[in-house]
């Protein structure tokens, strides 16, 4: 590798960083300049992170020393096929800037503003140290700094109960990061290494299994809460549907992925689950709690009037089938699980923005007062019907395919009954998505939105962009393979 | 037998134990601030867990200087090094979580768990 380009492994974390750190400098030069400069610094970031992947796909993995030490003494960042998500999380991050310039104008105190884009840009630094990280000490230090910027981003609004919503999230959150530090120091009292790849190769060497599988019971605890797993969900629909729309975007379409990003790693680089090594029947439990997940999380979005409530918990459920497909352990369910964590992400950002513009618009949330809306705004509310059609599964759109394959794993693993769950939980969706589309185009309106119009254009681009994202993945569903293919080969090897 | 053996991995034990406390405080305690105490016994007891791996009887610490006898038992420092982060990563968590209790103060007048549970509704 030559020139700057050899660096870029850790310049895509690097440079948001330092982004976020100049941030406030700018904001107290000129506050007006805070947005372009976290769109410029993530644009740079994304172009950095495709160069990696066009690599990646053409090379294979890219492994990065840092400071020329060689692992396992020194730390290393390892873009991997998994890693190839930072391509997503930097574009989604770039979209999400652009549709915050509105928003935060009308929602937040001009004070907040710079440190509302410092906190942006520290949560996509964190989440892409997170995913590249071949460190597991490093993986604990990313997974703090995006939560702490987590909780402070969901209390930024200051409206009533959210500094409560983001209390709750910290308590929880706290006590999952603690697990996730004990089991980093178990792997390290019994192999004596951080290196991921070293630890799994240590792994097998040692005799210590009880240690280690109590290790990888705290891990699984600890990243089941940041994904908001059964029953350690209950943090995430009030954080989520209080925190500001671009916020909610961002935790709900990436944030939780990271629990997932997580348990990927543990599960399949470090413990190597299907390998020899018995560690009793951790998946077994994980794609049971997946299968209550979905149910649940369904379950009680159809009975939400707020409609970012209602998002938030379909994220619940949503998060139940990527772990089902995980927990599988077979080629079908892994791809489909990984190819959920990208479409999902997609999905959830563009109804987490749509629902942003109209609240920005009307200033409601309630379903009973946004009857009539999709006369008004038809373009936003138009999305909604496309991310929704996609997130229920229809064949063009995107969630289609993620479905076919998790239930094909689950056939394949012998366990109808979780494709059985997971297709009761289909019928929830369909439900309360029908709910919402028959509000917002078949009821005439109880209040006088008659002034609204659409939303800006800042707004309307990002939402369009992902809108038609949500239906060429449906079309071009297999683009995503290129980077998931081998990657769960490695995984099964 | 066990005692003995509990005995030689007294920080072990002692390291459990303060978990334990730290996450029954959590749970039990309906006051927010005694919570976030909790959570910081916790803090504290996986911090003495990961120093007390790398803590050698009688070793000293690991720098090398000039006429060393051969032999000396250094303490492993990168235990050390990763707490010293964590304690960092522990003081800022602690920071945040007073400053979101004293904008919760504001924004609902308790700090009491069962009241806020209360004004959710």
């Amino acid at each position: 590798m030559a020139g700057v380009s050899g660096h870029f492994p850790i310049l895509i974390v690097v440079v948001p960083l330092v982004g976020a750190a100049l941030t406030p400098l700018i904001g107290h030069w000129r506050r007006r300049l805070c947005m372009p400069w976290a769109a410029l610094v993530m644009l740079f970031t994304f172009a950095m992170t495709a160069f990696l992947g066009v690599r990646l796909s053409l090379h294979g993995p890219i492994g990065y020393h840092l400071g020329s030490w060689e692992p396992p003494f020194g730390i290393e960042i390892y873009f991997d096929y998994v890693a190839a998500l930072t391509f997503v999380i930097a574009l989604f991050g770039f979209l999400v800037i652009i549709f915050s310039k509105r928003y935060v104008e009308k929602e937040l105190e001009e004070a907040k503003i710079s440190t509302y884009y410092t906190l942006i840009l520290l949560i996509l630094a964190g989440m892409i140290g997170f995913v590249v990280t071949g460190d597991m000490f490093n993986l604990f230090v990313f997974l703090e700094i995006i939560s702490l910027s987590g909780y402070a981003l969901i209390a930024i609004g200051g409206e009533k109960l959210t500094a409560m919503a983001a209390f709750k999230y910290l308590l929880v959150g706290a006590i999952s990061s603690l697990c996730v530090l004990l089991g980093v120091a178990f792997l390290y009292s019994i192999t004596g290494t951080l290196n991921m790849r070293d630890i799994s190769h240590m792994l097998t060497l040692t005799d210590a299994t009880r240690v280690a599988s109590v290790a990888l019971a705290l891990f699984i605890v600890g990243f089941a809460v940041k994904a908001a797993m059964f029953p350690l969900h209950i943090w995430l629909p009030d954080a989520h549907a209080l925190a500001p729309s671009p916020v909610s975007a961002l935790l709900s379409g990436l944030v939780v992925k990271t629990g997932i990003v997580g348990m990927i790693r543990v599960l399949f680089n470090v413990y190597r689950i299907n390998g020899p090594l018995n560690y009793g029947p951790v998946l077994n439990i994980m794609a049971w709690l997946a299968g209550i997940t979905i149910i649940l999380g369904a379950f009680f979005a159809f009975f939400q009037n707020d409609i970012k409530m209602m998002f938030a918990y379909s994220t619940i459920s949503n998060i139940g089938y990527i772990v089902m497909g995980l927990s599988l352990a077979s080629y079908f369910g892994i791809v489909g699980g990984l190819i959920h964590v990208f479409n999902h992400a997609l999905i959830k950002t563009t109804l987490f923005l749509c629902a942003g513009a109209i609240i920005y618009k009307t200033g409601y949330r309630k379903l009973a007062d946004l009857q009539g809306i999709g006369k008004k705004m038809p373009i936003t509310m138009g999305a909604i019907v496309i991310a929704a059609v996609s997130i229920v599964g229809i064949p063009p759109t995107a969630g289609f395919i993620c479905k076919w394959f998790i239930i094909l794993g689950a056939i394949e693993a012998g366990k109808p009954v979780l494709a059985g769950m997971l297709l009761l939980g289909s019928l929830f969706i369909v439900a309360y998505y029908v709910k919402i589309i028959n509000a917002a185009f078949f009821r005439e309106p109880v209040h006088e939105i008659t002034e609204v119009d659409e939303a800006p254009a800042s707004m309307l681009i990002p939402i369009v962009i992902l809108a038609i994202g949500c239906l060429l993945m449906g079309v071009f569903a297999y683009a995503p393979l290129a980077f998931i293919r081998p990657a769960v080969t490695g995984f099964l090897r | 037998m066990i005692v003995q053996k509990l005995g030689a991995n007294f920080n072990y034990v002692i390291a459990t134990l303060l978990f334990c406390i730290g996450l029954f405080t959590v749970i039990t305690k309906p006051n927010l601030i005694k919570k976030f105490m909790g959570l910081n016994i916790m803090e504290a007891s996986v911090f003495l867990f990961i120093v007390s791996v790398g803590a050698v009887r009688e070793g000293s610490a690991p720098i090398v200087v000039k006429g060393m006898e051969k032999g000396v038992q250094f303490v492993n420092p990168l235990p050390q090094a990763l707490i010293l982060t964590g304690i960092v990563v522990a003081v800022s968590t602690t920071a945040l979580a007073l400053a979101l209790m004293i904008k919760l103060y504001e924004q609902c007048g308790t700090l009491d768990a069962d009241e806020l549970k209360g004004m959710e509704e």
